[in-house]
C-alpha cells in the first residue's frame, strides 16, 4: 500500500477541485488482496439478490415467516451493529468530556468506524422494510408515532449519523485542503459530541425496548423490564472490544500511515481500554445477576435454553471479563485483543438471543437465515470496510493532520 | 316561561339533528366523547361452523374463498390470504367451533408500535391498517402479542392483511360482513352491550358456558369477545397472556427520554468545562 501524498492545501476553484474528486475516486494500491479476491465476488452476488428481493419481495430471499417477522437483518445488521458502533460515543466522552487525551488518536478512525456502521447497518434496514417508499413518513411528519419506540430509534439513527458526521468532518475538509471550512466545523465538535452522545444512550437503550411489547415472545431468560438498561451498559464494553480489535488490524493493514508516536502509544490504549472494558461489562455481569435472581427463573437453568443462557453469560461474559482484568494486570496485549474477540462475540450472541434465537423459541418452526440473507449481510459488511479503506488511504484519519492545521494554531 | 320552553325545545331538536346527522351539524359536542368502541361477540356454542363469514370476509376484501376442508383438531391460521379462520377443536366437551381474526385491543400493541401510524385505533373501535403510511417494517407482527398482522413475504409491493372489522362498513352504519351474514353466532355492538350481553348469556345458561368472557380483561381488553364451554386454553388461545395493555410495557422507557433529553447535555457541559483546567498545557481539541 502506498503512502498517499497530504493533499497539500491549494487554491479551490471549481476546476481543479473536481480533477482532484477525479483522482481521489481511483482505487490506491494493489488489486489483487485476499480481501478484494473474497469480497468482490460476495458484493456481486449479494448485489443480485438486492436485486430480487426488491423484485419479487422480502419472502423470495429470506426465511422470514408470520410468526418471526424479524431475523438476521434486524437482529445482526442493526442491533449487533449498532452495539459495536458504540465506541464512538463512548470514545468521545472519554477524549472531550473527560479530557483523557491520551486517546486522542484514536477518536477519527473511531468515529469514523461508527458512522459508517451507522450508514450501512442502520441503511440495511431499508433492505428489511417491505415498503421502503414510506421511509420518509415518519420524518416529514405527516403521520408521527409517537408512541413507537421504533420511531424513536428511527430519528435518533438518523440525527446521531449527523452528529457523527459533524465529528467527523474535520477530517474530510483537511482532505480537501479547507482551512476555512474546518475551522467553522471544528468548532461545532464539543456540541455534536454532547447531542451525540445523548442520542447514543437512548437509542442504544431504544434498541433493546423495541423488544419490550414482545413479553410473550422472547425467552423469559432474556426477557425483562431491564433490557434497555443491559443493551446500554452492553454497548460500551462492545463498542470498546470492537475499538481493540478494529484497531489491531488497521495498526497492521494501514502500516505506514501511522507515525511512530501512535503506534507507541497503540498498547498504552489498548491496555487503558481493557480496564474500561473489564468494569463496565462487571457491571453489566451484575445487573445481568440482579435481574435473574429478581426474576426467579432457577428452574429454567436446567433447560437447553438455560444451558445456553449459562454459556452466554459465564463464557462470553465472566470470563473475557476476567481475562480484560488479569491481562490489565499483567500488561499482556495479545490476551486482551483475545478478549476482545470473545466480549464481541458474546454481544453477537446476546443480540442474537434476544432478537432471533431466544424470540418464539417455543415455536414449531424455528427460524433460521438462508444462504442468501447471509451473503446480503456479508454484502453490507464487504461494502462498508470498502468505504472505510477508500477514506483512511485518502483523509487524515489515521496518519498526522496535514501541517496548515498546526501552523494555524 | 314560555321563551323558556321555546329554547328548550330547540335545544332539544338541534340535539337530536347532531345525533341523526352526526358530522354535518357544527353545533355537535366535540367528537368522541360520545362514542363507544364497537366489537364483535362470539359464542362458540352457537356457531355452526359453516364458515359463511370466512366466504363473507375474503368476498367483501378482494381475497381468495378458502377451499379447505374443515377437519376436527386440523388447526388452521389466519394468513395474508386470510384474515378469519373458523377451527373445530377437539376439547374436554367434545368438538368445539372458534372464529379466529383481529382481537382490536382496546389499548393495540401493533398501533403502538407503528411508527408512522398505518396501524390505527380509530375511535369507532376497529384497529385498521393504512397503506400510505406504512413503511413495513413489521414491528407490529413483533408486538401483537396475538400475532394477527400477516405480511405478504411474495410482494414487490407489500400489504399488511389482518380483520380491519370492516371499517369501511361500520362508518357507513352498516355491520361487518361476517356478523352479517352469520346466523347466530356472532352479535355486532359497542363494548358495554356485548359484556352485558354475553354476562347474560352466562347466567341463563351457567352450565353450557364457563363464567368467564375472553376479550373481557386481556391485554387490557379487547373489542372481540368470546363465550365458551370450556377453558380457552383448549381452544387455542394463549391464556398467559397479561390482563393490562400491551403498550405499557414500553411506556416507562418513553416516558424517560425528556427526562434524559433534558438532564444529561447539561451535565456532559458541567464534566467538560469542569475538566479545562486539568491540562492547562493541552491545546483545546477540535
Amino acid at each position: 500500500m502506498n503512502n498517499p501524498a497530504n493533499p497539500v492545501a491549494k487554491d479551490n476553484d471549481g476546476k481543479s477541485i473536481w480533477r482532484f474528486f477525479l483522482t481521489e475516486l481511483k482505487p490506491k494500491g494493489k488489486w489483487l488482496t485476499p480481501f478484494n479476491i473474497i469480497s468482490i465476488p460476495v458484493i456481486l452476488l449479494g448485489l443480485v439478490l438486492i436485486v430480487i428481493r426488491f423484485w419479487k419481495g422480502i419472502g423470495s430471499i429470506t426465511n422470514l415467516s408470520q410468526e418471526i417477522p424479524w431475523g438476521l437483518w434486524i437482529g445482526f445488521d442493526v442491533v449487533t451493529g449498532v452495539a459495536f458502533a458504540g465506541g464512538a460515543y463512548v470514545l468521545t466522552f472519554m477524549v472531550y468530556i473527560l479530557r483523557m487525551n491520551k486517546y486522542h488518536s484514536i477518536v477519527r478512525i473511531t468515529v469514523l468506524n461508527g458512522f459508517l456502521a451507522y450508514v450501512f447497518y442502520a441503511g440495511a434496514l431499508l433492505l428489511d422494510l417491505g415498503r421502503p417508499w414510506n421511509v420518509i413518513n415518519p420524518i416529514i411528519g405527516n403521520s408521527f408515532g409517537t408512541s413507537s419506540v421504533l420511531f424513536l430509534v428511527a430519528w435518533h439513527f438518523l440525527l446521531y449519523m449527523l452528529a457523527e458526521l459533524i465529528e467527523f468532518s474535520p477530517a474530510v475538509a483537511e482532505w480537501l485542503g479547507a482551512k476555512r471550512a474546518r475551522k467553522i466545523l471544528s468548532g461545532m465538535t464539543i456540541a455534536a459530541v454532547i447531542f451525540g452522545i445523548t442520542l447514543s444512550t437512548l437509542h442504544q437503550s431504544g434498541l433493546g425496548a423495541l423488544f419490550l411489547m414482545a413479553k410473550d415472545k422472547i425467552h423469559p431468560l432474556w426477557y425483562s423490564e431491564f433490557i434497555p438498561i443491559l443493551f446500554l451498559v452492553s454497548s460500551i464494553f462492545a463498542g470498546l472490544s470492537m475499538v481493540i480489535f478494529e484497531g489491531s488490524i488497521s495498526h497492521k493493514v494501514f502500516f505506514n500511515q501511522i507515525s511512530e508516536k501512535n503506534h507507541k502509544a497503540q498498547d498504552g490504549i489498548i491496555h487503558g481500554l481493557s480496564k474500561i472494558c473489564a468494569g463496565a461489562m462487571f457491571a453489566y455481569f451484575f445487573l445481568v445477576l440482579l435481574v435473574f435472581i429478581h426474576g426467579k427463573r432457577w428452574d429454567l437453568l436446567s433447560t437447553p435454553m438455560g444451558y445456553w443462557f449459562l454459556l452466554e453469560m459465564i463464557g462470553f461474559v465472566l470470563i473475557p471479563m476476567l481475562l480484560f482484568f488479569y491481562s490489565y494486570r499483567r500488561h499482556n496485549i495479545f490476551m486482551i485483543r483475545l478478549a476482545a474477540i470473545l466480549t464481541m462475540l458474546g454481544v453477537i450472541l446476546n443480540r442474537l438471543n434476544v432478537t432471533v434465537i431466544g424470540f418464539r423459541w417455543d415455536a414449531t418452526v424455528h427460524y433460521v437465515p438462508s444462504w442468501m440473507e447471509i451473503v446480503v449481510t456479508l454484502t453490507v459488511i464487504f461494502t462498508e470496510i470498502w468505504i472505510f479503506r477508500w477514506v483512511i488511504n485518502r483523509m487524515p484519519v489515521l496518519r498526522e493532520s496535514p501541517s496548515w492545521v498546526k501552523e494555524e494554531k | 316561561m314560555s321563551l323558556d320552553r321555546r329554547n328548550f325545545f330547540k335545544t332539544i331538536s338541534v340535539a337530536g339533528l347532531t345525533l341523526a346527522v352526526g358530522k354535518s351539524s357544527k353545533a355537535a359536542p366535540p367528537k368522541g366523547s360520545e362514542i363507544e368502541f364497537q366489537g364483535i361477540l362470539y359464542d362458540s356454542t352457537r356457531c355452526l361452523g359453516c364458515r359463511a363469514c370466512e366466504q363473507a370476509c375474503a368476498e367483501s376484501h378482494n381475497l381468495p374463498v378458502p377451499q379447505d376442508e374443515l377437519v376436527p383438531g386440523v388447526i388452521r391460521k389466519t394468513s395474508e390470504t386470510q384474515r378469519t379462520v373458523v377451527n373445530k377443536f377437539i376439547t374436554s366437551k367434545g368438538e368445539v367451533l372458534v372464529k379466529k381474526q383481529c382481537m382490536h385491543c382496546n389499548e393495540p400493541a401493533c398501533a403502538a408500535a407503528c411508527l408512522t401510524q398505518a396501524m390505527y385505533k380509530t375511535k369507532e373501535g376497529p384497529v385498521i391498517w393504512r397503506e400510505d403510511k406504512c413503511m413495513g417494517c413489521r414491528y407490529c407482527m413483533v408486538s401483537c402479542p396475538f400475532d394477527v398482522p400477516k405480511f405478504e413475504y411474495h410482494s414487490a409491493n407489500p400489504k399488511i392483511q389482518k380483520c380491519d372489522l370492516c371499517y369501511d362498513r361500520i362508518i357507513k352504519g352498516e355491520v361487518p360482513a361476517c356478523v352479517e351474514i352469520c346466523g347466530e353466532a356472532l352479535t355486532f355492538g359497542t363494548r358495554r352491550e356485548l359484556i352485558a350481553e354475553a354476562r347474560k348469556r352466562i347466567a341463563e345458561k351457567p352450565n353450557d358456558y364457563i363464567d368467564q368472557i375472553f376479550g373481557e380483561n386481556v391485554a387490557g381488553g379487547t373489542g372481540y369477545l368470546y363465550l365458551s364451554p370450556v377453558p380457552y386454553n383448549e381452544l387455542g388461545f394463549n391464556t398467559n397472556l397479561q390482563n393490562t395493555s400491551y403498550p405499557a410495557l414500553s411506556k416507562g422507557f418513553l416516558y424517560s427520554v425528556p427526562s434524559v433529553f433534558v438532564l444529561l447535555p447539561p451535565l456532559l457541559l458541567g464534566i467538560h468545562e469542569a475538566t479545562k483546567n486539568n491540562q492547562p498545557n493541552e491545546e483545546e481539541n477540535e
